[in-house]
């Protein structure tokens, strides 16, 4: 497993009037090996631009991001990332969707069979290998998605509002889902969100960001309470209604709260 | 106006192409136009019925035909097998992007008959020459299409792929390529219609066989009835050819509009 580092992250973009627009300034953190750490912030922080950059998909203009060690320069199979809309192969059917990634490293077809049935059975949705993407509604393809991202046994799981796009049903059963495969195979990821129930209740740190340059505000450890009020083992509803756990999402509710404007 | 339904329009094409014969005829029978130079529809069908078993220049039309479809094939794949990748790959890359479409966009308005006698002079008159003049007609909607079809591909999907450790060759091959399939169609259709056009100046270059080869020896042993019913032919077969791919275009566009 490999831990993630940025180190004093910057990220800058030119602008017509001449003056840079900072879109983040001097950002560090480091996710733990196996450590869920979930990113908060109001539209502009730079969130999603932070999980690019550990994805290899965006660069700093300062700093670096390492990911065990190794300074992150391009896309890399060791760190797998789930899409908000998804991004499915849509000409390709399920099981070739979940095995795509397997299909890229060289598997034997009998791996890739073992891995896709595995993560079918994992997600609740056997009997849909042959179907087509369009043919499953959004929790469905999202379930695909991660079975994807997982399936190639990542380091690390970079995850860009997965929930996103769902419906506040869909989204609920996905959030215990992820939560049961998370404690079952647990990953170092990192989940960028901008809902806050969502997470407190997935993760062991929550990083709040700042905007106008996006910045660090506060960290928040959520996993010490998680553990000592034995979270993992209670239905998602009775969490949210636990002291614990609103006290928590106060807190971190607060500290974005004073930076929404009217026009968000 | 008011839709029309598939029997009006049947009716109508069939309007039309009884009206352009009936105006051929007409004119041919007149004295409008010098004696021998228009022959009549009626004669022109005679003809070609003749030709084909009744060998001209050489061969029957059937096989003058082969003969073209032949070069058509080799000139309209090879510019398939070429310009699809090659556009995807532009699509997919900057670099590439900026070195090759300044001479591309240059060259494409050269007409695939100004090739003729470099054509000739480069590749011969045998195969090379006729099929480098197809190709050049037929390469520019493939490269385009393809072009356009990577550039409109989802980033997301892209991305995806990338971070699941495809190499650029599987992306092209999985991802690009699945994902323009609707504009890549569509460019192949244009494509084969061009290549097909580019033919009669391709075999003014051969010496064999072919429909091009044979209009031009007609034209010049003046026999007008038998370039009309070239003419005709390049016509039937153009056609089929343009309702066949429109059919796969349908097809493709329907299968994949849904996903």
């Amino acid at each position: 497993m490999k831990d993630i580092r940025f180190e004093g992250i910057g990220k800058a973009f030119p602008t017509r009037g001449g003056r840079d627009f900072v879109a983040l300034a001097d950002v560090s953190l480091t996710v733990a090996e196996r450590e869920f750490v979930a990113v908060v912030g109001p539209s502009g922080s730079g969130k999603t631009t932070l999980m690019r950059m550990a994805a290899g998909l965006d660069h700093p203009t300062s700093g670096q991001v390492t990911v065990g060690g190794k300074r992150v320069t391009a896309p890399g199979p060791d760190r797998a990332v789930v899409f908000q809309q998804f991004a499915l192969f849509p000409w390709k059917t399920v099981r070739e969707n979940i095995a795509f990634g397997l299909r890229c490293q060289g598997a034997p077809r009998a791996r890739q069979d073992e891995v896709v049935a595995r993560y079918l059975k994992l997600m609740s949705m056997e009997g849909t290998e042959d179907r087509y993407p369009h043919q499953l509604s959004g929790g469905m393809q999202q379930r695909v998605a991660i079975a994807r991202s997982y399936a190639i046994e990542p380091d690390v799981l970079l995850m860009d509002e997965p929930f996103g796009a769902l419906d506040a049903q869909t989204r609920t059963v996905m959030q215990e889902e992820l939560v049961r495969l998370t404690r079952r195979e647990p990953r170092t990821t990192l989940f960028i969100t901008h809902a806050v129930e969502e997470a407190v209740y997935l993760s062991d740190r929550v990083v709040v960001l700042a905007r106008d340059p996006g910045r660090l505000r506060e960290i928040v450890d959520v996993a010490a309470i998680r553990r000592s009020e034995g979270w993992d083992s209670m239905p998602i509803d009775a969490v949210m209604d636990l002291p614990s756990f609103t006290h928590l999402r106060t807190h971190v509710w607060r500290l974005l709260r004073d930076q929404i404007r009217p026009d968000d | 106006m008011a839709r029309l339904n598939p029997l009006e329009r049947w009716a109508l094409t069939l309007l039309g192409t009884i009206g352009f014969f009936a105006i051929w005829h007409g004119l041919a029978v007149s004295a409008l136009l010098p004696r021998n130079t228009l022959p009549s529809p009626g004669a022109v069908l005679a003809t070609a019925w003749q030709l084909t078993v009744e060998p001209f220049a050489g061969h029957t039309l059937p096989q003058h035909l082969a003969a073209s479809l032949g070069r058509f094939g080799m000139g309209f794949g090879l510019a398939a097998l070429v310009g699809v990748p090659l556009g995807l790959a532009m699509g997919r890359w900057r670099l590439l992007d900026d070195i090759v479409s300044p001479v591309f966009e240059m060259l494409r308005f050269v007409a695939p008959l100004a090739w003729v006698p470099f054509a000739a002079l480069w590749f011969g008159t045998g195969i090379g020459g006729p099929v480098m003049v197809i190709f050049a007609g037929a390469f520019p909607p493939c490269l385009i299409n393809a072009y356009r079809g990577a550039k409109l591909v989802e980033p997301r999907i892209v991305e995806a792929a990338q971070v699941l450790g495809a190499s650029g060759l599987r992306i092209m091959a999985e991802v690009l390529l699945p994902g323009s399939l609707p504009s890549i169609v569509a460019g192949l259709r244009v494509s084969a219609g061009l290549a097909w056009q580019s033919l009669i100046g391709a075999e003014l270059i051969v010496a064999s066989a072919g429909i091009g080869y044979v209009m031009v020896q007609a034209q010049s042993n003046l026999a007008p009835a038998i370039v009309m019913a070239g003419m005709l032919a390049v016509g039937v077969i153009g056609l089929t050819l343009d309702v066949a791919l429109r059919r796969t275009e349908a097809l493709v566009k329907a299968r994949w509009g849904q996903a």
